[in-house]
């Protein structure tokens, strides 16, 4: 008996370990990165261009660069991604094989690598629709990878608005579509936010398919197609290439404030809804 | 009225064009709403046509030169010298392989250990604070990760364990890192829906907390904790910018843990940006693989999943 609370006891410890070795990665991560860059981080870097390849100066144009092409992916995958959910939740209720094939695309979407995004914009966008490398073709690029996000969350905010909702305003004769455009979307815009605010964070991370379809260019990009460079893409080529250390430690800190401040959003939007995230 | 509605709309459309057909206006209003129905199905078929889109360029890309040099031949020749036009990923395939299986050798049980214990062990805030930080971990992009492996863990193998660092370790570490929110939140997910009749009886009958945990709640959640597997691998031999940064990216076969390797998708990003003619089409043939093989990963555990919740529905 003894023995057998020994050996438990051990195998809780064992539990916590585990979860206090995730803690622990977390804050090296976080801490290192922080220790190392914080002090490089100024308004100057933030404000000024970045000067000889990113060897001087700052890093305003790729700030812009990600505010960019995260909007444009944004005004394009927010209304697609929403009239999915839309259609398969409130028209599709019987979930007809075609909203099975439509739910299983989104799943897949959200699975295929971003490597792969990026060869598929090259050749599509960039080659085959003759955009170049440009703010369209990578926003572009972009919708695609963050729809899977936009329609799932936007499906869980639509099954999330009570029932009574829609009796109540057919009752009192709405149309369907009235139904859904005054009461429905209204009720569930607070869940489709926290897929928007995923999908900023999702953008302001992605490398791989941007350099493939925005491009690498330093230069302010004015118009659509125009190419451009994200902060990602401007770290891991300061890295890379070694230009500069103190600036992509600086890069990196920007960056992992963005996260940290969309996460802390995102779960406030989802606290106020009162659900859990998957995964 | 609200049956209709809720039976799907087909029905109802036919049934006001009946009742209103008398008047004009309303038909005009009716079509309109037809019309609406229709947009939004489109709209929900977009996301059909960019996979079929995406399958169908990278595929008219990668084929023709694996039906070429032979798809044995692409996979296992070890000699990739594409300005000499010898297209062989073998070295970046087995690269891909080594890398991957190594990061799941330690994040799959740290990533199970701790989905338990959020599940089952750790008191109600502690296991929120637990939910908020694996978040903060999926957040992280994967240049960061990246950038983190080669100014922290690079170092740190070169001056302890010798070589220059950039290795199948560092690769393994930083990967293995990267998938551990993908393990933990799927399998977590998999022992929270447990129904806790299952504990409760085990533990009515006289089992300890551990002994419920270990020959009930793990073994009933077993179909989540292998997706939860299965997904974590995919996303592991998907990723491409942590493990550009880390592991050195010689074309050789990794002959221990220390060797520089490079995998697939590495070899895409670093090669992509002055390749042309048929090193460009090899390069969409390694695409080709890598999405034959994730997109086919994903199917199986999505349908296999969908399959099993319509059995537990029935």
């Amino acid at each position: 008996m003894l023995q057998t609370n020994f050996k438990e006891k051990m195998i809780t410890v064992l539990f916590w370990l585990s979860a206090l070795v995730i803690v622990g990665i977390l804050i090296a991560v976080i801490g290192y990165i922080f220790v190392k860059g914080l002090a490089h981080v100024n308004l100057d870097f933030i404000l000024q261009a970045p000067k000889r390849a990113g060897k001087e100066g700052g890093i305003s144009t790729t700030i812009i660069g990600t505010l960019y092409l995260t909007a444009v992916s944004l005004l394009i995958a927010v209304p697609l991604g929403v009239a999915t959910a839309i259609y398969l939740e409130e028209y599709d209720r019987q979930k007809s094989r075609f909203a099975f094939i439509v739910n299983l695309t989104a799943e897949t979407l959200a699975g295929i690598p971003s490597i792969i995004y990026g060869l598929f914009g090259f050749v599509f966008f960039v080659i085959f629709m003759n955009m170049g490398w440009s703010i369209i073709s990578g926003g572009l690029t972009l919708a695609i990878m963050i729809l899977p996000t936009i329609t799932r969350t936007a499906q869980e905010a639509f099954l999330s608005v009570p029932g009574e909702y829609r009796e109540n305003s057919l009752a009192l004769g709405a149309s369907k579509w009235q139904t859904i455009s005054r009461i429905i979307l209204p009720a569930a815009v607070p869940g489709i936010l926290t897929g928007v605010i995923l999908s900023i964070g999702r953008a302001i991370g992605e490398t791989a398919a941007i350099i493939l379809t925005a491009g690498s260019s330093l230069g302010m990009p004015l118009s659509l197609a125009d190419p451009a460079r994200t902060m990602s893409v401007h770290l891991y080529i300061l890295a890379m290439e070694g230009l500069s250390m103190e600036r992509a430690f600086a890069t990196a800190v920007l960056i992992v404030v963005l996260v940290i401040i969309i996460n802390y959003l995102a779960n406030l939007s989802l606290r106020r809804l009162g659900v859990t995230r998957g995964r | 009225m609200i049956d209709n509605y809720l039976e799907g709309s087909r029905m109802k459309s036919k049934t006001y064009k009946r009742i209103d057909s008398s008047k004009g206006r309303k038909k005009l209003k009716l079509s309109g709403e037809y019309m609406i129905e229709k947009l939004l199905m489109i709209c929900a078929g977009i996301s059909i046509l960019a996979i079929v889109l995406i399958a169908l360029f990278i595929l008219v890309r990668g084929l023709p030169l694996i039906s070429k040099i032979g798809l044995h031949d692409f996979l296992f020749n070890l000699k990739w010298d594409p300005t000499r036009g010898s297209f062989g990923i073998g070295t970046m395939f087995i690269g891909s392989l080594a890398v991957t299986l190594a990061s799941m050798l330690w994040s799959v049980p740290l990533g199970l250990l701790t989905a338990v214990f959020m599940a089952e062990i750790a008191p109600a805030p502690v296991g929120n604070l637990m939910a908020r930080m694996v978040e903060l971990l999926a957040g992280i992009p994967s240049v960061v990760y990246g950038f983190f492996g080669l100014v922290v863990i690079v170092p740190l193998i070169r001056q302890y364990l010798g070589g220059n660092g950039m290795s199948v370790l560092a690769g393994a570490i930083i990967l293995g890192i990267m998938i551990l929110p993908t393990l933990i939140n799927i399998s977590r997910d998999a022992i929270i829906a447990v129904p806790r009749e299952y504990k409760e009886g085990s533990l009515a009958l006289g089992a300890t907390h551990y002994q419920t945990i270990r020959r009930v709640i793990v073994p009933a959640a077993r179909s989540g904790i292998i997706t939860a597997i299965v997904l974590g691998m995919g996303r592991a031999i998907g990723e491409t910018m942590a493990v550009v940064m880390v592991t050195g990216n010689s074309t050789i076969i990794p002959d221990g843990p220390l060797s520089a390797v490079r995998t697939m998708t590495s070899n895409i990003v670093l090669e992509m940006g002055y390749a042309a003619g048929d090193h460009q089409a090899a390069l969409f043939a390694t695409g080709t693989v890598l999405f034959v093989f994730i997109v086919a990963l994903n199917l199986i555990v999505n349908i296999s999943a969908k399959a099993g919740s319509q059995n537990v529905a029935n």
